[in-house]
């Protein structure tokens, strides 16, 4: 989940940061070739390209893991469509997306903005609100499971906040638990996101409204959040592709229960693939989700100007 | 600055969040001093009566050790195949006019779109038809693999920075390509390699899906596995299991601890400007 949701964000900024290149006088001699390039593209075509083919490959076959595939032409994707679970997992998964980026975004601006500040306090917090980044996602939804643990975790001593306690049996409060708990890991990194941007907005701004006589909350408003455009989309889009993709902590945290509550595309290709060994269906829901992301990243080269990227190839 | 008015509402939102933050790893932390009679009657709360190292000295014994060593393979494994691979090709990124070239980072680009769990069924497929179901290098070459992107987008940004001047004059001496490579730019792209380098180890350090479906038996399985074991086969076992999970994260929050400022600014540069 991570590897995508950052390299999306990553290349936004790989881009901005490269616009200045040499005038066009400059070309000609002492140019490295392609060799130069060659071990990489290989090693990468080889096992992130191939697989990609693949698993469209896959999608129009029918395989158990033990014999070869077979095809079966659009099979998978028939039986897919008609499949009440699919439709109901699409749905959890952009409703938990929807819901992830409704919360963490406030959060992360407010959090990101005032970590932007200089007093040492901050700097201090800052580092201590960092360390659910470094925790796996395996590791944080082990821990949550063990806090939240409805017989000697933290809802038994607190009953008056969890009632009977068992936050993983009814599908809202299980979806809130998934929510919380991205919320809980994620939101570090998107502080940070905001914090960088937050940091870069240029002074003389405030100034001019302190002259002006507005207030701190004015200035956040007029100032500070208009600035901020450009993170929030990078950041909505990190959210929204982790968000489609989360696994593993679905996985641990709820096992896509109480019954299919909280069965996510994404985890439901995972039940497809490896407890029921239906590897066709599964790829096709992998295809699903790799469109999804496409699409998404598309949407992105859009609303970030990330397509300027011809004329800065231009300018090498 | 003009007026200093303390922002109270900012500093009740941080002490809120710095209490979300910290309960959590407060629990988990305190509970890992104390054997399981003592967690389950005194709650998550409470301070350990009887202080005991016990639960990690299990764990260890129960086969983190060798969980702790696969880990450490593979991480170092796939930071040197994204180092070995990443840095030569962001030259030619940067440097090339060549039109292959060109293509191959429109490549790269489009791998920044592929969530690595759409690809799981025909990796397990593709790594069952070459043998390597089960073995650690079934982990580090996906693994490097996706962690190359976002490495060669950052390196390239990096690169791009070194003045064409400089290529220039080395390039007048008669450097050859080799000569740039090594004394120009792997010299000038040091902070670009150092946050591929915490980039690719976070990843491989961090991975779920891939050891979770490629691997099987106790000899090749990784440090998140074994948490993912822990949590299925005694999840009862609450200070065993927590303390596996500050075993697992333990190596990262040294790193932490010492170089907190190269790990942020590398994660900075991963999470946008």
């Amino acid at each position: 989940m991570t590897t995508t949701a950052t390299a999306v964000s990553a290349a936004s900024k790989g881009v901005q940061g490269s616009g200045r290149g040499p005038g066009r006088s400059r070309e000609g001699a002492g140019r490295p070739g392609f060799a130069w390039a060659a071990p990489a593209a290989v090693f990468f075509g080889l096992f992130a390209i191939v697989p990609l083919f693949l698993v469209v490959a896959l999608s129009f076959a029918s395989w158990n893991g033990l014999s070869d595939p077979e095809f079966t032409g659009l099979d998978n994707w028939k039986k897919l469509f008609d499949d009440p679970i699919l439709i109901k997992s699409l749905w959890l998964s952009v409703l938990l997306t929807f819901l992830g980026v409704a919360v963490q975004t406030p959060l992360s601006i407010l959090l990101g903005v005032w970590a932007a500040g200089h007093q040492r306090n901050r700097a201090v917090l800052s580092a201590i609100y960092f360390v659910p980044l470094l925790l796996s996602a395996t590791a944080v939804s082990v821990l949550w499971r063990a806090v939240l643990d409805p017989n000697f975790g933290v809802p038994a001593q607190a009953e008056w906040l969890f009632g009977d306690g068992n936050l993983f049996g009814q599908q809202a409060s299980a979806i809130g638990v998934l929510i919380f708990v991205s919320t809980w890991q994620f939101t570090p990194l998107h502080t940070l996101i905001y914090q960088g941007a937050a940091r870069s907005v240029p002074r003389v701004l405030y100034q001019a409204a302190e002259i002006d006589g507005a207030g701190r909350y004015r200035q956040f408003f007029h100032i500070t959040l208009p600035q901020l455009r450009n993170s929030v989309v990078t950041s909505m889009i990190l959210m929204v592709v982790g968000g489609l993709t989360t696994f593993d902590t679905v996985l641990i945290l709820t096992q896509g229960g109480p019954g299919t509550d909280t069965t996510i595309s994404a985890y439901y290709m995972y039940q497809k693939a490896f407890k029921t060994f239906d590897y066709g269906t599964a790829s096709a829901i992998g295809v699903m989700l790799i469109l999804v992301a496409t699409v998404i990243s598309l949407v992105m080269v859009r609303l970030t100007g990330y397509d300027k990227m011809n004329s800065t190839m231009e300018g090498m | 600055m003009s007026r200093r008015r303390p922002n109270l509402l900012a500093g009740f939102g941080s002490t809120v969040w710095l209490l979300v933050v910290g309960l959590p790893l407060y629990v988990m932390l305190v509970a890992t001093f104390q054997n399981r009679a003592d967690y389950g009657s005194n709650g998550p709360f409470a301070l350990p009566e009887h202080f005991t190292l016990d639960n990690y000295i299990n764990d260890f014994n129960s086969g983190f050790g060798q969980y702790f060593l696969n880990t450490v393979i593979v991480t170092l494994s796939v930071v040197a195949i994204v180092v070995l691979l990443v840095a030569p090709l962001s030259y030619a990124i940067v440097r090339s006019r060549s039109r292959v070239t060109g293509m191959v980072f429109r490549l790269f680009l489009l791998g920044l779109a592929i969530p690595s769990q759409a690809v799981i069924v025909p990796m397990f497929f593709a790594m069952s038809e070459a043998g390597l179901y089960d073995n650690l290098l079934g982990i580090i070459l996906p693994t490097a693999a996706f962690a190359m992107p976002v490495c060669a987008l950052i390196l390239t940004g990096v690169m791009r920075d070194i003045t064409p001047e400089l290529y220039e004059a080395m390039t007048m001496d008669g450097a050859t390509h080799r000569r740039v490579f090594f004394q120009l730019v792997l010299p000038l792209s040091k902070s670009g390699i150092s946050t591929i380098v915490v980039f690719s180890a976070l990843q491989a350090w961090n991975g779920f899906l891939f050891p979770l479906v490629l691997t099987q038996s106790a000899g090749s399985k990784v440090i998140t596995m074994g948490l993912y074991d822990f949590q299925t086969e005694h999840g009862v076992d609450m200070p065993g299991m927590l303390a596996a999970v500050v075993l697992s994260m333990l190596p990262i929050l040294l790193v932490y601890l010492f170089a907190r400022r190269a790990l942020v600014q590398g994660l900075m540069g991963v999470g946008g400007k």
